[in-house]
């Protein structure tokens, strides 16, 4: 009633108090900021904004599906596929080593489409697999992910793509502002626009409410009027396409593809989305959440890499985090009850 | 020796914008049946929870047979002999019914003298002897999923019971039983009277209160008003102190004219063969159809096949000669019909949402700006309409329904449908849980809506309120339409013989 609307910084600040994994790596960052001389610069800052873009873009289509009490094992193998798609069409014309000699070179706008509408069939068939057939979600894109890495692999012979069309790598990798190595990268204002995206359609429109309602209680949202089905195969189709962006933006951002690309993507966004206060029992998540848990994410991958930790222990570190970020996120639960 | 089995003193609790429970007081006396009144929201289950360890009081005291003592968890209240049913019922579907009860205790066995593993056979046979000891004669063996929500109420006092315990607390107990389950349970009450088991009672529902209650207490906004023996005590003097102010009817006058038939079923019957069949009635425009019947009628079942919910093998549904097809609730919903389901937890309220965003779920097309975006200005302003029409007590439109009191999740799920103004308006059990100021507000709204015209199906188990509140009662007995009785020749006796005519 009375109660003040949070503004959003109120709102981050929170989350940093009840999450106290992002606090820890946020005086984790101060410290190896003041052991590092290059950690605070404008290079490494911008760094970081571009890993967190493409992760965030993924995170975000994972988190409908979180929300709603499901997963989506496919992230990484759709982010894969994309990239494998966009990489062979964006293929210079005059490149050797082009897989689809005859095909002409295309506008990499029209590839854009393409990769797009692949990544919305992907999606729909896990949203169809889930409702239609009652697959558990886990066990559906644990499935779907496999078939997909498998197509992935044979359009691209299993080989690396390299050799874009230079429009598409310089882009996508385009920035703004260079002042003594200040600049801030396009694709940062990308993961704004999804960002803000987002935030409208959990917070404001039907589609968001009949998510977060299926999330709290699926039978009751049903019987409320609210379409499941096509509420949960809207959220799958969706995280489909932000996968398939991502996917594009990543090939063009590492200027060479392959279909192990985004491997592993799906566990970093789960982790980020948990760690950002996405509850895995479902109904709750917001969409500066995820920022954060991406984010903070991101943050200990280059922390550890600051400190020269070998890049095999990274792996256990992350893992830890993980578990941790999601035994807290279960505790906080069970301590409301 | 103290008096009592147990006191707590002086307890306060506060959560984030309320204060549940300010000095409260429980005194009870072993052997006797405690009954603990008040209106919804007044901390009764609070007062419970931190008597069974499941909150942490900020201040109080309790005290076992005169010694201090501290409850860190529902854990330790068991050992020290507090049992408690809850108000919202958490039984774990996919298991069965012997394996429920003895969650977390089961009794063990040696295999090959060795291997400590779980003595299935002894389980089951202690199961079966505790359901007969609490009167129920089901297979230990089902799966709780399976079961009625009076069944399910049944294998939670049965486990309770199972603890040996000297405090049993019942919260709302009857909220969904049957007048011949209210019998058997009152008769498990008394066996355990006599064994010297303190119990604390907790219910809306006077009749009962006068009936088993020895000593009654009376709980105001989280304030200890009062005990009196029950013997001193009527309804009037009752309601008089939890309510603070005098109530001279139970129910509103009625002035709802039923008009031409507009809602019509004919031959409906269900895919499932031991549920409703061939079921045809006739509804009138502003008209209220109590649905009555015992447990086991398949009222519900019926009311939730009509309304999507359930799937239905032949039959038909009509609204003004034409006809419906409804094969989810979304179909009933576009075509003007609403349904308060009787299972609150299960099929009602998502509970980590928000009071505005469970209140607004289906109605949400009637707030948006440019067709897509939702004004929460408006979703607000629907969230304060009821807050005042139904005296919802919530510190905030944002506060997670689950933290309601039963009752005041119960009018939320009231006013989701409200929002909707529906034509057709079912409404299965509609004041359960709901206390008698409130349930008197529910009335007024029910027989406003039928005054303009809509027209209302309301099952309910409680014979007053069919009988008070119906123009007209259809009755069922097992999965069959018995009989229709008017509303003015309506009495406790010719509704209990339609309703057991096959038994
Ligand atoms: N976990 C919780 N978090 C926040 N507030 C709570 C919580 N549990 C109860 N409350 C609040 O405490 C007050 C007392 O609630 P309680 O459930 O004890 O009422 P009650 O007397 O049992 O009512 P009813 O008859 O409706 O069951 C209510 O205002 C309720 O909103
Ligand atoms: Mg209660």
């Amino acid at each position: 009633m009375e109660k003040k609307q949070e503004t959003a910084a109120q709102k981050a600040l929170r989350i940093v108090k009840g999450n106290p994994i992002v606090l820890l790596l946020l005086i984790a960052a101060i410290v190896v900021g003041f052991m590092k001389d290059n950690f605070f610069s404008w290079a490494n800052f911008g760094n970081l904004m571009s890993n967190t873009a493409v992760r965030f873009l993924i995170a975000l289509g994972v988190s409908g599906c979180l929300i709603t009490k499901g997963t989506d094992l496919s992230a990484g193998r759709q982010v894969g596929f994309a990239a494998v798609v966009a990489g062979i069409l964006c293929q210079r014309g005059d490149y050797t080593g082009r897989l689809w000699k005859w095909a002409p070179e295309m506008n990499i706008g029209l590839v854009f489409l393409i990769v797009l509408v692949l990544g919305l069939i992907w999606g729909l068939i896990n949203g169809l697999i889930v409702t239609k057939l009652h697959v558990p979600p886990f066990i559906a894109t644990l499935g779907t992910q496999t078939i997909i890495y498998g197509i992935s692999l044979v359009i691209s012979d299993a080989q690396p793509i390299g050799g874009f069309q230079k429009i598409y790598t310089t882009l996508i990798n385009g920035r703004i502002g260079s002042v003594k190595g200040f600049h801030l990268p396009y694709l940062l204002f990308v993961a704004a626009v999804f960002g803000l995206l987002f935030w409208f359609i959990y917070n404001k429109t039907r589609h968001g409410k009949y998510m977060y309602a299926i999330g709290g209680n699926e039978v009751a949202a049903e019987v409320s009027g609210v379409n499941t089905t096509s509420t949960l195969i809207g959220i799958y189709a969706t995280a489909g396409v932000m996968y398939a962006i991502a996917g594009y933006l990543l090939a063009a951002k590492s200027g060479g593809s392959s279909a192990s690309m985004g491997q592993g993507y799906e566990l970093e966004a789960i982790a980020g989305c948990t760690i950002g206060g996405v509850s895995t029992t479902g109904g709750i998540g917001t969409v500066p959440g995820i920022l954060v848990g991406v984010l903070v994410f991101e943050l200990l991958k280059i922390i550890l890499q600051f400190l020269g930790v070998n890049p095999y222990y990274n792996y256990v570190v992350q893992g830890l985090v993980i578990v941790l970020a999601v035994s807290l996120d279960i505790r906080k639960y069970i301590a409301k009850k | 020796m103290s008096e009592y089995v147990l006191e707590m003193t002086d307890v306060c609790k506060a959560f984030p914008g309320v204060k549940a429970l300010d000095h409260a007081q429980l005194k009870l006396r072993p052997g006797k049946v405690h009954a603990l009144m008040g209106e919804n929201g007044a901390g009764k289950s609070t007062l419970m929870k931190c008597m069974f360890g499941i909150y942490k009081m900020d201040e109080g005291q309790i005290k076992l047979d005169g010694q201090p003592v501290t409850i860190n968890d529902p854990m330790d209240a068991l050992h020290k002999g507090i049992a408690m049913v809850h108000q919202e019922l958490q039984p774990i579907p996919a298991r069965t019914v012997g394996e429920n009860i003895f969650l977390g205790r089961y009794p063990m066995k040696k295999a090959l003298g060795l291997i400590p593993i779980i003595d299935h056979k002894k389980m089951y046979a202690d199961t079966a002897e505790l359901l007969k000891k609490v009167r129920m004669n089901f297979d230990p063996k089902q799966k709780v999923g399976e079961l009625s929500v009076s069944q399910m109420q049944s294998v939670e006092i049965a486990k309770a019971v199972s603890a040996n315990c000297r405090v049993l607390i019942l919260d709302e107990p009857t909220s969904s039983l049957t007048a011949n389950e209210v019998e058997a349970l009152f008769r498990i009450i008394a066996d355990l009277k006599a064994e010297g088991v303190a119990i604390v009672y907790i219910s809306h529902k006077m009749d009962e209160i006068l009936r088993i209650g020895d000593d009654i207490t009376i709980m105001r906004d989280g304030q200890y008003i009062g005990t009196w023996p029950a013997s001193e005590m009527t309804t009037d003097s009752i309601i008089t102190k939890m309510v603070g102010r005098e109530l001279t009817n139970l129910y509103p006058p009625k002035n709802n004219v039923p008009g031409e038939v507009v809602f019509e079923v004919k031959d409906f019957t269900s895919i499932n063969p031991r549920s409703f069949r061939n079921i045809s009635f006739q509804l009138r425009k502003g008209e209220i159809l109590g649905v009555g019947g015992l447990v086991g009628a398949q009222r519900t079942e019926l009311m939730e096949g009509l309304f999507g919910i359930r799937s239905h093998s032949k039959g038909q549904i009509f609204y003004k000669g034409k006809e419906m097809h409804i094969n989810r609730p979304k179909d009933a919903i576009d075509q003007g019909v609403a349904m308060l389901t009787e299972d609150r937890r299960g099929s009602g309220i998502m509970g980590v949402l928000s009071v505005a965003d469970n209140i607004s779920i289906s109605s949400l097309n009637q707030y948006l700006d440019y067709g897509v975006s939702i004004n929460s200005k408006k979703v607000e302003s629907l969230v304060q309409d009821n807050v005042k029409k139904m005296n919802i007590k919530t510190p905030s439109s944002k506060t997670q329904i689950k933290s309601l009191s039963g009752g005041n999740q119960q009018k939320v799920l009231l006013g989701r449908w409200l929002a909707n103004n529906p034509d057709v308006f079912i409404m299965d059990e509609p004041t359960r849980g709901i206390d008698v100021g409130a349930k008197y507000e529910i009335y007024c709204i029910i027989e406003e809506m039928a005054r303009e015209g809509k027209s209302i199906i309301m099952i309910s188990s409680e014979m007053s309120e069919l009988i008070g509140m119906s123009d007209r009662i259809m009755v069922m007995c097992d999965g069959r339409v018995t009989g229709f009785i008017d509303g003015k020749d309506a009495t406790q006796e010719n509704i209990m013989a339609l309703a057991t005519q096959f038994e």
